[in-house]
């Protein structure tokens, strides 16, 4: 059967939708499949939110395609198809001294999906965003396969990288890898007592790979305590990790209840001893934390959870200092909170990176937590920043126009290549991307 | 260590996983199917996740005329020769009772076809005094139902001529593994109803590679098939022919 009719969540199971999947397994199933018009492509669904989402249509899923097509050790040019996961390739290429230059939160990411959202890695401030590093792709519009690449079709670029598979269907991608020391990472940690000083420190890092956990728990002298975790890949031993755990069945809500995370958060905390530590780690534990527990989105329960993620520039820090303080009082914050400097670099329309600071928090699926999430939003608006679209699952369009000035180019990039609308996905729909002004 | 692996049927789910596990142990692999172009973006996966060599190579089980050209391709390689076969077909049961011609088509693919190719590797292989052959049956082999009797009685004359090679193989130094697989996460499988417990093409590669690496004889995968199997071919037949499942 080519077409199955399932029920499917973003990572949040927050959203959901009901529709019909395809997963061809290769490039002429794929090619037979649209045939007749484009169909939506979905990866891993890692987006929290709705962006791998078409409620009522049919969606295809691309992590069949996943194969590495070809590498060339002088350019360090991998081609590889869409649905191929980045922890694989750099569980592939590690060992012969290569990185995705950009690697997400997790390591389950496809490809696809890290161009559709221009995703960023702990290594922003450096090293920029995915698709910076993406020399051309092969996208299938409505007017057929399409090269892209920055030379010869720049706004198509534009629209595609970070375009929520708006401008057509990924297919391959040339990702220009970067050369790394070897497959461990040499890993210091270092708490921080509190927010002015998580900021010079995050500030004065020279690290290659920079990211802070951040305790949105503690209020009054310790808001914005955390650890700062600063990392250089290096070559060396560790041990083989053992097995992959696994989250069996969902959690009940008082898993994640206020006193339980504040908890957990201390003890977190205090992992790390007060001097700080060097420790040396495998890459996807650096990178890919929580992929050792698979499936960990189910610790929020059945009703899922959100996470809130934005971005301010630098000048509006005493802003996001605000947020935390809002953020801490409320009691509904999770163990997950990230901090990190971000450097100006991104690569299309509706890239989500500016030079700033971002914070990341997960909140359980409430009433209470969705009105937060809310205000955070207007304060996001008002302090020139900005939400991340692979993590929102509850802004209104209205604020769109305002948080995204290229809308209006990529609206128009878009229009060209699937003048129907065949790509629009709940995303796209429940903030009206594709017409908003 | 010199080892060569040919995968017939190499573009399915569970063969990609395979050949991918091989590949990154450092065999050879020889992929042989009929999508060249699927193929080919195979062997080049394979060859980047460590594969000492990696090529495409042509096989039909219902074009025999070209097995004599694939022998000798493995023959070119030294060291220990491998198969593992995943091929197979399985129109739908109304399908055949429609036109009962499609018989010679499924029995061809799952069963004489790999089975002739096999018939003209095992010299070779005794000639070098090892190797292993794979052979993936199903558990539809274990006994005919209503739903896919023909494919099922395929499968289980596949696994009846791989015991046979098994006795055959051993006295050279090869083996023979037999897989039966369960239900496995694959385009066959996808969105057919009544599926329950289905498992991840590379957990059933792992569980594969496993068998080899043991020189176990006949596995289940997932492994708890091979209890519900036994339940099944327990039943007494007064009552199966009445069952539905």
């Amino acid at each position: 059967m080519l077409w199955k009719t399932a029920d499917y969540a973003g990572w949040g199971r927050a959203l959901t939708a009901t529709g019909e999947i395809a997963r061809p397994e290769r490039r002429r199933v794929l090619d037979a499949l649209l045939k007749d018009g484009l169909v939506p492509a979905i990866g891993m669904r890692r987006s929290y939110g709705d962006a791998a989402l078409n409620d009522g249509g049919r969606v295809i899923d691309m992590t069949r395609l996943d194969r590495m097509l070809g590498f060339d050790p002088t350019t360090g040019v991998l081609d590889v198809e869409a649905g191929a996961r980045v922890g694989e390739i750099a569980a592939a290429f590690a060992p012969k001294g290569w990185l995705p230059a950009v690697m997400p939160g997790t390591g389950f990411a496809t490809v696809g999906g890290c161009i559709g959202q221009d995703v960023h890695g702990k290594n922003h401030h450096h090293a920029g965003s995915f698709c910076e590093h993406v020399v051309s792709l092969t996208l299938l519009t409505a007017n057929g396969p399409v090269e892209v690449s920055r030379e010869k079709t720049p706004d198509l670029f534009r629209a595609t990288a970070g375009g929520l598979g708006q401008t057509g269907v990924i297919v391959s991608a040339r990702l220009r890898l970067l050369p790394c020391k070897g497959d461990v990472m040499v890993v210091t940690e270092r708490r921080v007592e509190g927010w002015d000083e998580f900021l010079a420190l995050l500030d004065a890092s020279e690290a290659t790979y920079t990211v802070g956990w951040i305790d949105a728990t503690a209020t009054g002298a310790a808001l914005g305590r955390g650890i700062l975790e600063e990392g250089e890949t290096g070559s060396g031993l560790v041990p083989k990790r053992v097995n992959n755990r696994k989250v069996p069945f969902d959690a009940p809500k008082f898993a994640l209840a206020g006193p339980v995370v504040r908890a957990f958060n201390a003890a977190y905390y205090r992992r790390v001893p007060a001097t700080g530590r060097t420790v040396v780690k495998p890459i996807s534990d650096f990178f890919f934390p929580l992929d050792k527990i698979h499936d960990w989105n189910r610790l929020y329960g059945k009703r899922g959870f959100h996470q809130f993620q934005c971005v301010v520039p630098l000048a509006s820090a005493p802003a996001l200092r605000d947020m935390l303080e809002e953020i801490a009082g409320s009691g509904l914050a999770s163990p997950l909170a990230v901090l990190k400097r971000m450097g100006p670099g991104q690569a299309g329309f509706l890239s989500f990176p500016m030079e700033g600071y971002t914070l990341a928090v997960d909140f359980p699926n409430r009433a209470e937590a969705r009105e937060l999430i809310r205000r955070l939003e207007t304060l996001s608006v008002d302090a020139g920043g900005r939400l991340y679209f692979a993590k929102d699952s509850l802004a209104r369009g209205t604020d769109v126009p305002a948080m995204y000035p290229d809308l209006a180019a990529w609206q128009a990039e878009v229009a060209k290549a699937d003048p129907d609308g065949a790509l629009i996905t709940d995303l796209v729909r429940r903030l009206s991307l594709r017409s908003a002004a | 260590m010199n080892s060569t692996w040919i995968i017939l049927g190499a573009t399915s789910a569970m063969a990609r996983a395979f050949a991918r596990a091989v590949s990154a142990n450092g065999a050879a692999v020889l992929l042989a199917g009929r999508d060249k172009d699927d193929l080919a973006a195979l062997a080049a996966d394979c060859a980047l996740r460590g594969a000492r060599l990696a090529e495409a190579v042509e096989f039909d089980a219902r074009k025999p005329k070209g097995f004599a050209a694939l022998i000798a391709r493995m023959e070119a390689e030294e060291g220990e020769l491998n198969a593992a076969v995943f091929v197979g077909s399985m129109p739908e049961q109304a399908a055949i009772d429609a036109d009962p011609s499609l018989i010679d088509g499924v029995v061809t693919d799952s069963y004489t076809g790999p089975a002739r190719f096999l018939q003209m590797l095992a010299p070779v292989m005794e000639a070098r005094g090892g190797g292993t052959v794979v052979g993936v049956g199903s558990v539809a082999g274990d006994r005919g139902r209503i739903g896919n009797y023909v494919y099922g009685s395929a499968k289980a004359g596949f696994a009846t001529y791989l015991s046979g090679l098994r006795n055959r193989l051993t006295r050279a130094g090869g083996h023979v593994v037999t897989v039966k697989p369960g239900f496995v996460d694959t385009a066959m499988t996808w969105g057919l109803p009544g599926m329950f417990l289905v498992a991840a093409p590379e957990a059933v590669a792992g569980d594969i590679l496993k068998a080899v690496r043991k020189r176990r004889n006949t596995i289940y995968t997932p492994f708890f098939w091979r209890y519900i199997m036994l339940i099944i071919r327990h039943i007494p037949e007064p009552i199966f022919k009445k069952m539905k499942i």
